[in-house]
């Protein structure tokens, strides 16, 4: 149940996104369009929660026998750019198609601050290994949830009539922000 | 001396990393809820970018080009964790209300971007006061927008209370929605600016 808890809270209250503004670039950068969004998140999902496995058992087993937890934020970063061009040489060895479809999201979800974001809180709130995975999981789930919502409404945008000025990035982000109080509403859900 | 100041000018309004570039953008929301915590932010940042350039770029002939990306998060890690130590000790509050986003700065594409672009080409001066520009750039930018979020979402600036007690703050400003508002609002304002020029330059 607890777990239960954990992963709509993930989800929804405390989304990356919207409330925590944790992997802003690549949601500005690669929601143009719906299906790209998706292709982003799948990837995303993927890596996140085997880099909330991976940076768990490195901390746990590795760091805090050696006594070097301060050195977190230099391990975990490797772990997951480790991480991420292990998943890259997989894919493409076991399924050339899912490759060609994440393929170029592969590279950059090494510095897409979510994955490093969901590795410190992992080990700032002592989840355990199930916690952390699901913490990780639910998180990118919310993160692809808001991305393919907020293509959709970007590719309607597009066809639109709107002030010269605002045009591209200012009514994208005026956009996030009427999300954002939309998301603000599932606050309560979770006490 | 008018290399070094052209950098500076590059990196605080020519190239300014939040508005020109759209570049860093997951601290330039998160953390300008008060204008205090936009300058630490900005000001860690910038000590991160301009001890990293200069690294990078004494490194830069030993540096592999194969492996340079890894090494260079090496190089940008290892002066993050020594700045959240040392704000942990002396600035303990500022620590506390900056948070995840202290070790977030690895991954802030900023510097990684200086160290790609500027720092493995160019000498180790040089690139020190690039890294200076793009992270006073950078501080402005953001506390900018800590200044209007705080004026209008708290009714303060640098925590004294500056607005007429009658004046009731939205505290939605402060909330996430705010900072998407603000930076929305002064990107449109720019881009005007930025057409009225143009237009001026063609008559």
């Amino acid at each position: 149940m607890n777990l239960m808890l954990l992963f709509l809270g993930a989800v929804l209250v405390n989304n990356f996104v919207l409330s925590k503004f944790l992997g802003i670039c690549a949601f500005l950068g690669v929601s143009k369009r719906i299906e790209t969004s998706l292709g982003m998140g799948a990837a995303v999902t993927f890596v996140m929660g085997l880099a909330s496995m991976m940076s768990y058992i490195v901390y746990r087993y590795i760091l805090v026998p050696l006594k070097l937890e301060y050195l977190y934020t230099l391990a975990f970063i490797l772990v997951i750019a480790a991480l991420v061009q292990f998943v890259e040489m997989v894919i493409q060895k076991m399924s050339p198609s899912l490759y060609s479809a994440l393929g170029v999201y592969l590279p950059l979800i090494t510095t897409n601050c979510a994955v490093l974001g969901v590795a410190i809180l992992n080990m700032q709130k002592n989840y355990t290994l199930i916690e952390s995975i699901i913490n990780g999981v639910g998180g990118a789930i919310g993160f692809t949830l808001v991305m393919v919502l907020f293509a959709g409404i970007r590719e309607r945008i597009e066809n639109n009539d709107i002030l010269e000025s605002f045009k591209g990035l200012p009514i994208a982000l005026v956009t996030a922000g009427f999300m954002a109080i939309a998301f603000l509403g599932f606050q309560n859900l979770i006490k | 001396m008018n290399a070094f100041k052209e950098r500076l000018k590059a990196g605080i309004v020519v190239d300014n990393p939040t508005f020109v570039q759209v570049l860093g953008m997951c601290p330039t929301l998160a953390v300008t809820t008060s204008v205090i915590n936009s300058i630490g932010m900005g000001l860690a940042t910038t000590v991160v970018l301009v001890f990293s350039n200069l690294a990078i770029s004494l490194l830069r002939k030993f540096i592999p080009s194969k492996i340079r990306i890894p090494a260079f998060i090496v190089v940008i890690a290892s002066f993050v964790t020594i700045i959240d130590l040392l704000l942990q000790a002396y600035m303990a509050e500022l620590h506390a209300s900056l948070g995840l986003f202290i070790p977030l700065i690895v991954v802030n594409c900023i510097i990684l971007g200086r160290a790609e672009a500027y720092a493995s080409k160019n000498k180790p001066l040089p690139s020190a006061f690039d890294g200076l520009g793009m992270g006073l750039g950078f501080t402005l930018s953001l506390s900018v927008i800590g200044m209007i979020r705080e004026l209008l979402g708290a009714g303060q600036l640098f925590g004294i209370t500056v607005m007429p007690a009658f004046y009731h703050p939205p505290i939605i400003m402060i909330l996430a929605p705010g900072a998407f508002f603000t930076l929305g609002t002064l990107m449109a304002i720019i881009n005007t600016l930025k057409a009225r020029k143009h237009k001026e330059a063609q008559k």
